[in-house]
């Protein structure tokens, strides 16, 4: 069969076994279709399974509804590459993740009990997902005060905020101060930061990745995110100090319902916390330079078509069609 | 956050000693022209001149090398100078009505110009001259009498009030008030009206007592000062000069209308009313006023006549012209720029019959031309200094260290080609007062500044004086529209007036594209290479004699094929075809022209490869000029980038700005309305401030300037701008072999990497074969934070930059250590990452806009010596950012050194313009004409030395009790500087210290009166310019008196010792300098 240019090439993968597939990226037609065919190509119609593909990072996402199979077909460049996986396999592989996971499914399930069972949404296991944002050290910061940690794994996804100069009143030895200070001014719609439901407008920037942004100007303290912003760590002052993290362990959210609508939060608004983050991990997310190898060391090239975070992260203009530049 | 903590490393003693030894910053001296200068003043018997800037500051120049430098407490205008002659002393006069005495003083030998006193003037609201003639109003004139110790001050209201210049006091009881001289005044000359403000005052040559007096409306008066009373009374047209004969029988004025007349003294007491002569020179068409005018005779019999202005209006109004009349021959100097103010050096001895004029000296609004009149043709002397760095806009600047002598023989003789010297002239450079006591510079400095017209001229940056050594153009290689057009005009021009045209500051451009872009040369092989605004890349050679042949043309295309995009920027310039003549010195030898021809943003060559590479917002191209045959050429386009098609940069670019501007215009002119409305004493207008503001809605200023946070993405526009070209001997393919590489930089944080395949040259051979060279990428790295790379450098095994071409080859530089282990340096806006190499991995980084908010502007590796040790160095990053600040970092543990505060951060063309030196001195551009020197070295550093031969009985209760301030420190423009390591502080600059092993010690340097300037910026303890009593002091002394004496062992000092001797109430003030001091030297 000849692909038209729209198509999608698929490859999925049980074990050892692969098959290959095409697509119309624009008509990929139902997940249950999807599912029918992948188990009926594979022989496997017996068997319950999840199916998963790789997205444009190279992290296992999982496809159990109509959105997310669009999504990795229209991602999909124009391979997309499918793992399939039986139920109960990945059932246990799941068990053995943090404490945390498990806890929140508890609480879940709690949830789940209400009316909304019904509803029967199927959620995918919480590593299948990417933290977009936390609420970090916790313990270090002042109540009043919170830490919040973007990542931006190279998505698409704008940061989408905006700060300007601002004046704020500070309690001083000398009482009672007003001093300039850098404040949340807007939040891009659908933004990263929108998203989160973390920071708000006129909320005040306090540091920017542990460094006080006292005395900086507004163009500094740009500066200084923008050199962040794959990880990007702000401590702001909410103009909104009612849902602050209560410390002691008492529940979420007990201090009154939210206020403001958190678009973007299906469920509970209540942001995932993290007890002290290791340096270790901002330090794995930093900026990994792209080092693309010339012809001359086909060795290397070849490791490096192994991670296909390096290959496609790459910029489409940036290595096309030029001499020994590696297409990839 | 834990990372952080732990950068912080515990301050380690040992290297806070040895960053001391290392490190300083200076700002050391400011070369070329004061920027809008307004006052000249010239000390006949020190032979040293003053120029007064509107800014306020005050510079002395003597021989070259001798510099002095003050800057008044006010930023106002500079409106008269004048030395007390012989005496090292200047009074000044600014346009605020103050009165300044300057003193040259010497410290350890070494001399500073220092302000001693000052004097406002009693300013007298709502009275005018008229009606009150005893009030001083403003001051038009200052005439120092009696050997200086009295100055004469004409004023706007007629009156002239005398001023005892050692202690600035007005002598009450000797104002010379108008009514005193209207009653030797006929009467229907008075006629009710008043004589206008004194206009000139002019002291006599051999007796002290008469003085010359001119009144706007044209009295001329002989007043004797002795008995009190009016000798002469001449009555002339509207004043605008006047000037003595030497002889003092005569008195020559110059008047509004463009005429002058010549007076004689002899005729009786009674007033005269006819002039001997009365001419219009350019007549007899109205003429403008001859602002000044003066009258010099010869013994060769004869006099000069030489006066500004006069030109006639409706022809040459507009023309900026001094003449020069002897006997029947004029000449009319025909300037480009403003006339300020011009002298004449010619004997002063009340004794001498002649003045024999030697020079004449002009300075004008851009530049100072000095003429030789003792030579037939008054031909022009060239400037040692004070050369004006504008005379066409500088657009780029380049500093080549070390440059080895026979290079530097061959462009001073290029140079000397290029504008013969007078050699019949006996007079070289006429102002030469004072000694220089730096030492003959070590190593010879080529500062090469790039003009908008396609020039590039060479200075000597060895020393003190910045001295013009030879000037390339590139024009003659081009057609351009306007050729030909000014020896037309010329050819036009009637012979009368006799036009001359003098200096050479020239800001027209023939055409934009011709400007320099960039610029590289090759010290040891005297080739270079220019490229402009149009996409010309030019390589040259030096020859020392003059050539005629045709340049070869080679056209590049970095587009590549690229498809749909189309240039809509400038067109190239189109070459002169066939041969052409090549005077002495550099000469073309291939033109490489990227297509499309937009601005050349990067250049670098390799002269033992015969390779030159050059970037623009493109790509790059890489061209062997031995063989005159491109090698390579890649387009850094993303696909996306649209913007950077499409033309000229700065279009783009300035419809940004402009747009930012013109907020930010808004905005201000909003804040100043609100205080205007409170500054406004009437409550009714508050009150209506009150309800405007009000009535305004507010939605105006919800909008207020806020910064996007977003990452930069690949197809951000000029993201293909390539910023950086580097050629490095280095191991790319593997860790075994290491060979040729070129590094390309580009705005959007990605770096190319090519192998080269150079032929090598024969044994002994200078040029390599005729064989091709190729090129073949090696590595692409994409900086993930995508900032522009600024710079990039190769450290060999050692940690140490490669050497240049030749230099290892030559046995001028230690080879590099070619065991592998090799490291790329790049240096982006953003942060510095030290990558190993060949498998390129990070090693070390640091990431300065995360810590600090500020961008790199400009990167340079440097050598800094250590003052203590004499064979100790360190290799590090000197690093400009967008603040203004400049840091260094270790190289390449890329850890903070230091960091100085250097340009105002509002400064961006300041900024723009810094360059550093191998040696670890910078240079920035304070004012289109002005560069100022700065050293971050300890050891490095070239700063003014000399002295001065002073006859001046100094008063002992006088000299001691007074407030002093060291002027040079803040500099023209204002800044003030923040001195940090014990050099800048140690007010004794003398060489054998500078040099010498002995270790500076901070306690002592803060001693030192250099240092109080620093203090007083920061906050001061006394009021500085109050009167400090002695009791004061004493009372202060009393309190503090154990602090200070325990720490400064190394000096003895007395409360009633003088000479080079320490103010007594510099005292306080040093404590609240060692505290500066201290808060500065904490670890950063």
């Amino acid at each position: 069969k000849i692909l038209h240019k729209t198509d999608v090439v698929g490859f999925t993968c049980f074990g050892a076994e692969f098959r290959r597939f095409s697509l119309d990226r624009h008509k990929p037609g139902k997940f249950e279709d999807f599912y029918k065919l992948v188990v009926h190509t594979h022989h496997i119609s017996n068997s319950d399974v999840t199916i998963g593909y790789a997205d444009v990072h190279g992290d296992l996402l999982p496809i159990n509804n109509d959105d997310n199979f669009c999504k990795a077909v229209s991602s999909a460049n124009p391979l997309l590459r499918v793992f399939i996986q039986k139920r109960e396999e990945a059932e246990r592989g799941s068990l053995g993740a943090g404490s945390l996971c498990r806890r929140r499914r508890a609480l879940g399930a709690l949830r789940d009990e209400g009316p909304r069972r019904r509803a029967h949404l199927d959620i995918g296991l919480p590593r299948d997902f990417r933290p977009v944002s936390s609420i970090i050290d916790v313990d270090l910061v002042p109540e009043t005060h919170r830490r919040v940690r973007l990542h931006r794994h190279g998505c698409e996804k704008p940061l989408g905020f905006y700060i300007r100069d601002g004046a704020s009143v500070r309690v001083t030895p000398h009482g009672l101060e007003k001093v300039p200070g850098i404040f949340i001014s807007r939040m891009v719609p659908g933004g990263l930061a929108e998203s989160t439901g973390l920071l708000a407008v006129n909320d005040e920037v306090l540091e920017v990745n542990g460094i006080e942004v006292a005395g900086k100007t507004l163009d500094q303290v740009t500066d200084m995110m923008i050199a962040n912003s794959h990880n990007l760590i702000v401590t702001v002052k909410p103009a909104n100090q009612r849902n602050n993290v209560v410390r002691g362990g008492r529940a979420l959210g007990s201090s009154g319902p939210p206020s403001d609508g958190t678009a973007g939060f299906v469920g509970p608004p209540a942001p995932r916390v993290l007890q002290n983050f290791h340096p270790d991990e901002a330090e794995s997310d930093e900026d990994n330079d792209v080092v693309i190898e010339g012809t001359l060391e086909p060795r290397l090239l070849s490791s490096l078509r192994a991670d296909p975070r390096h290959s496609l992260a790459l910029p489409p203009g940036g290595v096309e069609e030029h001499g020994p530049a590696v297409t990839l | 956050m834990m990372k952080f903590r732990f950068r912080r490393q515990g301050a380690d003693p040992q290297r806070e000693k040895l960053k001391q030894e290392l490190f300083a910053f200076n700002k050391t001296v400011e070369h070329g022209f004061p920027n809008q200068p307004s006052a000249l003043a010239f000390d006949p018997e020190l032979r040293i001149m003053a120029i007064g800037t509107r800014s306020g500051a005050v510079k002395i120049y003597g021989a070259p090398g001798v510099e002095f430098t003050g800057l008044h407490r006010d930023a106002a205008t500079v409106t008269q100078m004048h030395f007390l002659t012989g005496q090292g002393r200047l009074l000044s006069l600014l346009d605020d009505s103050s009165l300044h005495l300057w003193e040259i003083v010497h410290h350890n030998g070494c001399a500073h110009l220092e302000e001693a006193l000052s004097f406002q003037l009693p300013s007298r609201p709502g009275f005018d001259g008229a009606s009150a003639p005893l009030s001083l109003t403003r001051v038009t004139v200052v005439l120092l009498v009696a050997a200086g110790d009295i100055a004469a001050l004409g004023t706007e209201g007629s009156s002239v009030f005398f001023l005892d210049v050692t202690t600035l006091t007005l002598l009450e009881g000797q104002t010379l008030a108008p009514g005193e001289v209207l009653r030797s005044v006929p009467d229907d000359y008075r006629c009710g009206k008043a004589l206008g403000p004194v206009e000139s005052l002019q002291g006599h040559l051999r007796d002290p007592t008469k003085i010359l007096i001119g009144y706007s409306r044209g009295l001329l008066v002989i007043w004797n000062q002795a008995s009190q009373c009016v000798d002469h009374i001449f009555l002339g047209n509207q004043l605008e000069s006047l000037c003595w004969g030497r002889d003092s029988s005569t008195v020559v004025s110059s008047h509004s209308d463009g005429s002058y007349a010549v007076w004689s003294v002899d005729a009786g007491s009674s007033p005269t009313l006819q002039p001997t002569v009365a001419t219009t020179p350019y007549g007899p068409f109205p003429c403008k006023a001859i602002n000044k005018i003066l009258w010099r005779n010869c013994e060769s019999g004869g006099h000069f006549i030489i006066f500004s202005g006069g030109m006639p209006r409706a022809s040459y109004g507009d023309r900026h012209c001094v003449s020069v009349l002897r006997a029947e021959t004029l000449v009319t100097l025909d300037f480009t720029s403003r006339i300020i103010d011009f002298f004449t050096v010619h004997s002063t001895r009340p004794e001498d019959e002649f003045d024999d004029p030697q020079a004449l000296a002009v300075l004008l609004e851009e530049e100072l031309v000095v003429l030789d009149l003792q030579t037939p043709g008054w031909p022009a002397v060239p400037a040692p200094y004070l050369a004006p760095l504008h005379s066409s806009a500088i657009t780029c600047s380049a500093h080549v260290a070390s440059v080895p002598a026979k290079l530097w023989a061959r462009i001073v003789s290029a140079g000397e080609q290029q504008s013969p010297q007078p050699v019949s002239s006996a007079l070289s450079w006429p102002i030469t007062g004072g000694r220089n006591l730096a030492q003959e510079p070590s190593q010879r400095g080529l500062l090469l500044t790039g003009h908008e017209d396609g020039t590039v001229r060479f200075w000597d940056a060895s020393g003190v004086a910045l001295r013009p050594l030879y000037k390339l153009s590139t024009a003659g290689l081009f057609q351009t529209d306007c050729e030909h057009a000014d020896s037309l005009a010329q050819a036009a021009e009637d012979d009368w007036p006799p036009f001359r045209k003098v200096g050479c500051f020239d800001p027209y451009s023939d055409d934009p594209r011709l400007g320099v872009q960039k610029v590289a040369l090759c010290k040891y092989t005297a080739q270079m290479v220019v490229a402009g605004t149009a996409g010309q890349v030019l390589v040259l050679e030096l020859s020392d004699v003059p050539v005629e042949q045709a340049v070869s043309v080679a056209i590049i295309d970095l587009l590549q094929d690229r498809e749909g995009f189309t240039w809509k920027g400038h067109e190239r310039l189109s070459p002169r075809t066939g041969p052409l003549p090549w005077p002495a010195g550099f000469q073309p030898r291939v033109l490489v022209q990227c297509l499309p021809p937009a601005a050349v943003t990067a250049v670098t060559l390799h002269t033992e490869w015969s390779l030159v590479a050059f970037g623009t917002s493109h790509g790059f191209g890489l061209f062997d000029y031995q063989r005159k045959s491109p090698v390579l050429a890649r387009c850094t386009l993303h696909p996306n980038d649209s913007l950077a098609m499409e033309g000229p940069l700065s279009r783009v670019k300035s419809l940004k700005k402009s747009l930012r501007q013109s907020f930010r215009r808004i905005r201000k002119s909003r804040v100043s309305g609100k205080k205007r409305a409170a500054n406004a004493s009437s409550k009714l207008q508050e009150a209506n401030a009150q309800l405007a503001e009000q009535a305004c809605p507010h939605d105006v200023e919800m909008t207020p300037v806020q910064r996007r946070i977003e990452p930069r993405s690949a197809d951000d526009s000029l993201s293909g701008v390539v910023r950086c070209l580097y050629f490095a001997d280095t191991f790319l393919r593997d860790g075994a072999h290491h060979g040729p590489t070129m590094w390309a930089g580009t705005n959007s944080g990605s770096v190319f990497a090519y192998a080269l395949e150079v032929p090598a040259a024969a044994v002994g051979g200078e040029k390599r074969p005729e064989q091709a060279v190729e090129a073949v990428l090696g590595k692409e790295v994409q900086l993930m934070h995508r900032a522009p790379v600024v710079a990039i450098a190769v450290l060999d095994g050692r940690g140490r930059p490669l050497p240049e071409p030749y230099e290892a080859s030559r046995d001028l530089a230690q080879a590099p250590d070619m065991q592998g282990g090799h490291a790329v340096l790049i240096a982006s806006e953003e942060q510095f990452k030290v990558f190993t190499l060949p498998k390129v991995s990070a090693k070390t980084k640091f990431k300065l806009t995360a810590h600090e908010g500020c961008r790199v502007r400009k990167v340079a590796l440097a050598t800094f010596a250590s003052v203590a040790c004499e064979d100790y160095a360190e290799t590090c990053l000197a690093c400009l950012t967008n603040l203004g600040d400049v840091h260094v970092f270790s190289v390449p543990g890329l850890r903070p050194q230091v960091h100085y505060s250097c340009i105002r951060k509002e400064d961006i063309s300041g900024i723009a313009s810094c360059v550093f030196t191998r040696h670890g001195q910078g240079f920035y551009l304070i004012s289109p004409s002005e560069f100022e020197r700065f050293s971050l070295s300890a050891r490095n550093i070239t700063e003014p030395l000399c002295s001065l031969d002073i006859n001046w009985p100094r008063d002992a209760t006088q000299a001691s009790y007074r407030i002093r301030e060291s002027p040079k420190l803040s500099q023209a423009n204002g800044t003030p500087s923040i001195l940090l390591a014990p050099q800048s502080l140690d007010g004794s600059p003398d060489p054998a210290h500078s040099k010498g092993p002995d270790t500076p010690e901070p306690p002592e340097a803060a001693l030192s009166p250099m240092s109080i300037d620093s203090a007083t910026s920061a906050d001061t303890t006394l009021d500085t310019t109050g009167d400090v009593t002695v009791e004061d002091v004493k009372d202060f002394l009393g309190k503090a008196r154990t602090i200070p004496t325990s720490t400064c062992p190394a000096r003895s000092w007395s409360a009633g010792s003088l000479a080079p001797a320490w103010p007594l109430n510099i005292e306080p003030r040093l404590l609240t300098c060692r505290l500066h001091w201290d808060l500065l030297s904490c670890p950063a």
